[in-house]
């Protein structure tokens, strides 16, 4: 799916939801094994978590691909775990910029 | 989602006074329950209260319901707020007594493109302009530049700035973000801005120049009273005097200073000059670097800086650069065009070095000399009347007027016109200086000469 910064996933399988931080084009986010849809619309029921994809995702984690060229940010934690296709995303260590309000 | 990932993620913790993130939450449902009852529907919740434990209950409970926020400046003549008031019908007031609930549970009303903010800015023009900031302007900065729930449990920001303002918006949603609590303060005064800050153990805070240069003053007096937990004071909203900067740094050698440039339409910081650059602005020898203090920093994540004939231009998801009832004014490549006149330096810092136009800064404030002259022409007397800032040592800039009498009145006493225009006006705007004059220097085609009127204004106020 198309994705660009602010676009907003959810999982079919369970609570987890993102946004897009930084994306290039047609990406296959998935959650639990599964492609990630519109959050806000329904997920088609029946996907259950595949076996690799169960590693859970925390609120407020920034997760990238190994090339760097995707990072969403997880709105919703969950049980299940995101990846590009079959490769998991990774949790991008934080740098955070000094407090400036 | 902001207010929905702090309750979830950092319930337990303390937002403000007694609340926490849960707490909040469920009085800002309270408040989309109230807004979702009303009789007729609304588009906007205002909000005319000083700063106060209210604060994020006000600015999301508008979210929650699906409505605009707009914090509107109590300090201007009741006509005024009557105004703006009508200018954002179909629109409810918000009253500390909705912090109560009912929570009926609700979801939140989830539209990004929707406009949360709506921030009055004066502008150059006489009316002034609403800015609107959507979810995903203001969500892009903070997405951008902060790291959710990265607050350590003591934190504790203390909120002076006015809510009225961009810094003090940003102040509510980056606190709730990061899972610091904040310390809102009503109305500043350096004495008990000191007092407060120890009494709460205030560990981050941000002020605009003119607050810095009272607290320094005070701390001149009584290095005792630095605050003892303070680890960071970020400071904007105006250029900040050399003089109160170096001050300041030599005064709170433990505080790591940051400056933070922005603008309302930019739903805040662009730019920052961190601590390191202040210790290596201080320290240094090279000239270049030293210089740097005086600059704003660096963009932030997602944002881009150009200078265009002089002039910055920014660009990133955080710019919003839209009016209430106008086009986006950003260009089509996405640029907003500041109105203020800077350079960049090789490693990318940036300077500003004044307003393009002639917007009046005081203490942080922004003033349209426009609107101060059309006041000034509804006094009888009042034929012509120019308005500029001169500098001043205490708020950055003061609010001075030359004007023009009509013929056959009587002289007119000037500080009887400093009078009724302080009742008019508001303290904040009134001229501070007001001289009256035969003519006011013009073009032929009838525009005031500013820079001329601002040299006139400096002659005849010399010496005083």
């Amino acid at each position: 799916m198309e994705l660009k910064a602010g676009t907003r996933l959810r999982s079919a399988v369970d609570e987890v939801e993102v946004i897009v931080v930084k994306a290039q084009g047609d990406v296959d986010l998935r959650c639990g094994g599964h492609p990630m849809g519109p959050a806000g619309e329904d997920a088609p029921g029946g996907a259950s978590v595949e076996a690799g994809f169960d590693k859970g995702t925390l609120l407020g984690k920034r997760y990238v691909n190994e090339s760097g060229d995707l990072e969403v940010l997880c709105t919703k934690a969950g049980a299940s775990s995101l990846s590009v296709g079959d490769e998991p995303l990774e949790i991008k260590e934080a740098k955070p910029l000094p407090s400036s309000d | 989602m902001i207010l929905e990932m702090a309750a979830d993620g950092l319930g337990d913790r303390r937002a403000v006074g007694d609340l926490t993130y849960a707490d909040i939450r469920a009085a800002a449902r309270g408040v989309a329950a109230r807004l979702g009852a009303s009789e007729a529907p609304v588009t906007t919740l205002a909000s005319l209260l000083p700063n106060g434990d209210h604060l994020p209950v006000a600015l999301f409970g508008a979210s929650w319901a699906g409505v605009s926020y707009a914090p509107l400046n109590f300090r201007l003549p009741l006509a005024s707020q009557a105004d703006l008031l009508a200018r954002l019908e179909p629109a409810a007031r918000f009253d500390e007594a909705w912090m109560g609930g009912p929570d009926d549970g609700r979801p939140f009303v989830d539209e990004p493109e929707r406009p949360a903010v709506l921030l009055f800015t004066s502008g150059t023009s006489a009316a002034p302009k609403a800015a609107v900031l959507h979810h995903d302007n203001l969500a892009a900065y903070l997405f951008n530049t902060l790291e959710f729930g990265s607050a350590g449990e003591e934190e504790a920001a203390l909120v002076a700035v006015p809510p009225f303002h961009i810094a003090g918006v940003a102040a509510v949603l980056s606190s709730t973000y990061v899972g610091r609590r904040i310390v809102p303060m009503a109305r500043f005064d350096a004495d008990d801005w000191l007092k407060l800050a120890a009494a709460e153990s205030v560990t981050h805070a941000f002020v605009v120049p003119t607050m810095l240069a009272r607290i320094v003053a005070i701390l001149e007096d009584d290095r005792g009273r630095r605050p003892p937990a303070l680890r960071s004071l970020a400071y904007g909203g105006a250029r900040m005097p050399a003089p109160v900067l170096e001050r300041a740094l030599e005064l709170l050698p433990d505080v790591d200073f940051v400056n933070a440039y922005g603008l309302t339409e930019t739903s805040s910081t662009v730019a920052v000059l961190g601590p390191d650059d202040h210790r290596a602005a201080v320290t240094s020898d090279d000239p270049v670097v030293r210089r740097r203090l005086e600059s704003c920093g660096r963009a932030v994540p997602g944002v881009e800086f150009r200078i265009v004939e002089g002039e910055v231009w920014i660009r990133g998801d955080q710019v919003g650069g839209g009016y209430v009832g106008t086009e986006s004014q950003v260009d089509a490549e996405g640029w907003l065009h500041t109105g203020d006149q800077g350079l960049l330096d090789d490693e990318g810092y940036l300077f500003v070095l004044g307003r393009g136009d002639d917007v009046i800064i005081r203490g942080g404030e922004n003033i349209s000399p426009t609107e101060i002259e059309d006041t000034l022409l509804r006094h009888p007397t009042v034929a012509a009347a120019a308005v500029v800032g001169l500098p001043d040592v205490e708020w950055g800039e003061k609010v001075a007027a030359m004007v023009v009498l009509r013929s056959g009145d009587e002289p007119l006493d000037e500080d009887e016109l400093r009078e009724w225009s302080r009742r008019e006006l508001g303290s904040i705007k009134a001229p501070e200086v007001v001289v009256v004059a035969d003519d006011l220097p013009q073009t032929p085609t009838g525009k005031v000469l500013r820079r001329e009127v601002r040299e006139r204004l400096r002659e005849s106020t010399a010496g005083e």
